[in-house]
């Protein structure tokens, strides 16, 4: 079986390095994707959406449909998650351990029964591990500093390098790190289930509904030019806001699905402390 | 486009690949698919193409390792049934 398995993929690997020898040389001028679409996106897509980035404007404006489905797909990988993995009728556990911080005396408390909330003790499970001091400082001091740099790449998605994706990414992981270095107690108590879920749908709610509006205003679907009139701009600043709007609801989206994931996939679809 | 860097990451690519099939331990072959994609990354951007670049490195090596590892951590050395 290991031997069909080598064969097969070593055929398939010296098939594809076949065809890529009939690729086009890298850069060349006269290959198809270079003679007429590409030279139309760099002379005017500073003329069109006033976007300097032209790879922003063809993913959100030009190709706006396409990406409105790679966001629907990474909600939808989200949404596969929670339901492969969460335990919806756990048992409930038959008793809670919860522990003192400042001593660090563990009590049990017998099915049934919970501890008043209160500051001075903390719930634990049978996985607990002490917590690293200066893991949990490091992170604390760095995690306000990732997610400012996450709005800045969504922000400036226009004229430099990054855009919705890539900044919906990292302000999630910011938020893993904090589950990663403190428990995900403290991160589902920051941002709840609830949240989360509903987060992530109203990103893709977001994109869908700047789309349908431009429908609405007489236009054709994501034409944000269409949106003048409301942001009280031309219709070429609109375009280059429409897509900042776009890019908001896809970060939003792939920042919640990807602390969705990491919730259900570190604690097993339990929500107890994760890692 | 530098030639010498190009091979030198190419290499690294194609050892990162093959080690990560070839090691036994999954949380190790986490690791080096995280070093893949950082590789990817960097010829993305030796090619130009600094979009791809940013998600392969965010994407990629961040935060696709991070679930790799929390799946390892929930999987057993041996199986239950």
């Amino acid at each position: 079986m290991k031997i069909i398995g080598l064969v097969i993929s070593v055929l398939t690997g010296a098939f594809l390095v076949y065809a890529a020898v009939d690729f086009p040389a890298w850069s060349d001028p006269a290959s198809p994707a270079s003679t007429y679409l590409s030279p139309h996106f760099i002379e005017k897509t500073m003329e069109e959406t006033s976007v300097p980035n032209i790879v922003t404007a063809v993913l959100a404006d030009y190709r706006g449909f396409d990406t409105m489905f790679e966001t629907t797909v990474i909600f939808t990988a989200g949404l596969v998650c929670f339901f492969l993995l969460r335990t919806i009728r756990r048992k409930e556990p038959e008793s809670r351990h919860y522990r003192h911080m400042l001593t660090g005396v563990t009590i049990q408390i017998k099915e049934g029964h919970k501890l008043p909330p209160s500051a001075d003790f903390e719930r634990m499970d049978s996985l607990w591990t002490p917590p690293d001091l200066i893991i949990k400082t490091a992170c604390r001091l760095l995690i306000p500093f990732i997610q400012l740099f996450a709005l800045y790449v969504i922000a400036h998605g226009h004229y430099s390098p990054g855009g919705g994706f890539q900044g919906g990414v990292i302000l999630g992981a910011s938020i893993i790190l904090l589950a990663i270095s403190h428990d995900l107690r403290t991160t589902i108590e920051r941002m709840s289930e609830k949240l989360v879920a509903i987060l992530c749908a109203v990103g893709v709610l977001i994109y869908a509904g700047a789309g349908a509006l431009c429908l609405l205003l007489g236009l054709n679907f994501l034409d944000y030019s269409a949106l003048a009139p409301l942001l009280h701009v031309d219709p070429i600043s609109a375009r280059s806001l429409g897509i900042l709007i776009v890019e908001i609801g896809v970060g939003v989206a792939v920042m919640c699905t990807m602390i969705w994931i990491y919730n259900n996939l570190s604690s097993a679809g339990k929500y107890n402390q994760g890692l | 486009m530098i030639w010498q860097l190009d091979l030198a990451i190419l290499t690294l690519v194609v050892m990162a690949s093959v080690g990560a099939l070839m090691v036994k331990d999954l949380l190790g072959a986490a690791i080096l698919f995280g070093a893949y994609s950082f590789m990817m990354c960097l010829l993305w951007s030796i090619m130009g193409a600094v979009d791809v670049a940013f998600t392969e490195a965010s994407v990629g090596a961040g935060v696709s390792t991070v679930f790799f590892v929390a799946a390892v951590f929930r999987t057993s050395r041996r199986t239950k049934d």
